[in-house]
């Protein structure tokens, strides 16, 4: 069974680590989680961007939050990137498998999706 | 919504909203039902609001005028045969005791009952997105039951947030434990 050591460890572990990692982060992945979102599948693509940030190691660059409400409940789950000097991009109807290929193509490789953009979906 | 661990997300995000520093989320079955109860220690409604608030056309949001949060989740409970009560205590009348409580009542052997479904995923979703506030899980079932206490976590964590992706999966995996091994 797991236990608060395990934790204890891992505070241990991430101590120095955290301290080096606030305000570093330049980039944020913005994922819609109100009514709307939640029941078009908000949940999937939020836990893919938290893992495929992990697992793409870019933790200590990009930041996965959640916001209420953006006011396209039609276009949800819908995720918003914000990088520092670039404009907003805002990717629609993202489901498990896009937000991969987002986190691949955009967060890792620096090239936006586009055809999940809003601006091709309209 | 597909699960009811989807409803529960969704409510939950409303106290983190009104500002609770507490939310419990309850889950509490027996043979014939399924009972969801989420207290929190936010802001509180005034009796106004709580009058009006399974209805549709009423929010807070300002992007819309709809909301569909707790009409869901009403009709959730309603095609089950079940009910949701909602009580709350706005701090202009309560200083030291606000908050709100739902409860929603569920027959689960009835044909139209949404099953529970992935509910692990909704605890760490609102843990992810709500670092700074505590949750306290309890899911009981013929005596037997699954907790969590975010609360516990922060003190051994000791500022290490709790949304930390270590963290996260930890909690993740313990539930998933908890799971297998109690409530089978």
């Amino acid at each position: 069974m797991k236990s608060l050591a395990e934790l204890q460890a891992i505070k241990e572990k991430m101590k120095d680590k955290v301290v080096l990692r606030e305000g570093t982060n330049a980039t944020r992945v913005v994922v819609g989680m109100a009514t709307c979102g939640i029941a078009a599948g908000a949940r999937p693509v939020l836990s893919t961007f938290v893992e495929e940030v992990n697992a793409l190691g870019l933790v200590d660059t990009v930041t996965v939050s959640q916001t209420g409400c953006i006011g396209l409940c039609q276009y949800e789950p819908i995720v918003e990137i914000f990088e520092a000097g670039k404009e907003k991009v805002t990717y629609v109807k993202v489901d498990a498998d896009k937000a991969k290929r987002i986190a691949n193509e955009h967060l890792k490789g620096g090239k936006v999706v586009v055809e999940y953009t809003i601006g091709a979906n309209q | 919504m597909k699960e009811l661990s989807l409803n529960i997300l969704d409510i939950t995000e409303n106290s983190v909203k009104a500002g609770a520093t507490l939310t419990e989320i309850n889950v509490s079955e027996t043979e014939n039902d399924l009972i969801l109860t989420i207290t929190d220690n936010g802001h509180g409604m005034t009796s106004e609001i709580l009058d009006s608030v399974t209805n549709p056309f009423t929010t807070t949001r300002t992007t819309r005028k709809v909301g569909m949060g707790l009409p869901l989740l009403k009709l959730a409970a309603e095609q089950t045969g079940g009910e949701v009560v909602i009580t709350s205590k706005h701090e202009s009348e309560f200083p030291e005791s606000h908050g709100t409580v739902v409860k929603a009542v569920f027959h689960k052997n009835h044909i139209d009952f949404t099953p529970l479904g992935d509910v692990i995923s909704t605890i760490t979703t609102l843990i992810q997105g709500h670092p700074d506030t505590d949750f306290l899980f309890i899911h009981s079932k013929c005596g037997n039951q699954v907790a969590l206490d975010t609360r516990e976590l922060r003190e051994t964590l000791e500022g290490i947030p709790l949304n930390t992706y270590e963290v996260i999966k930890w909690i993740e995996e313990y539930l998933h434990e908890q799971y297998s091994e109690i409530l089978k």
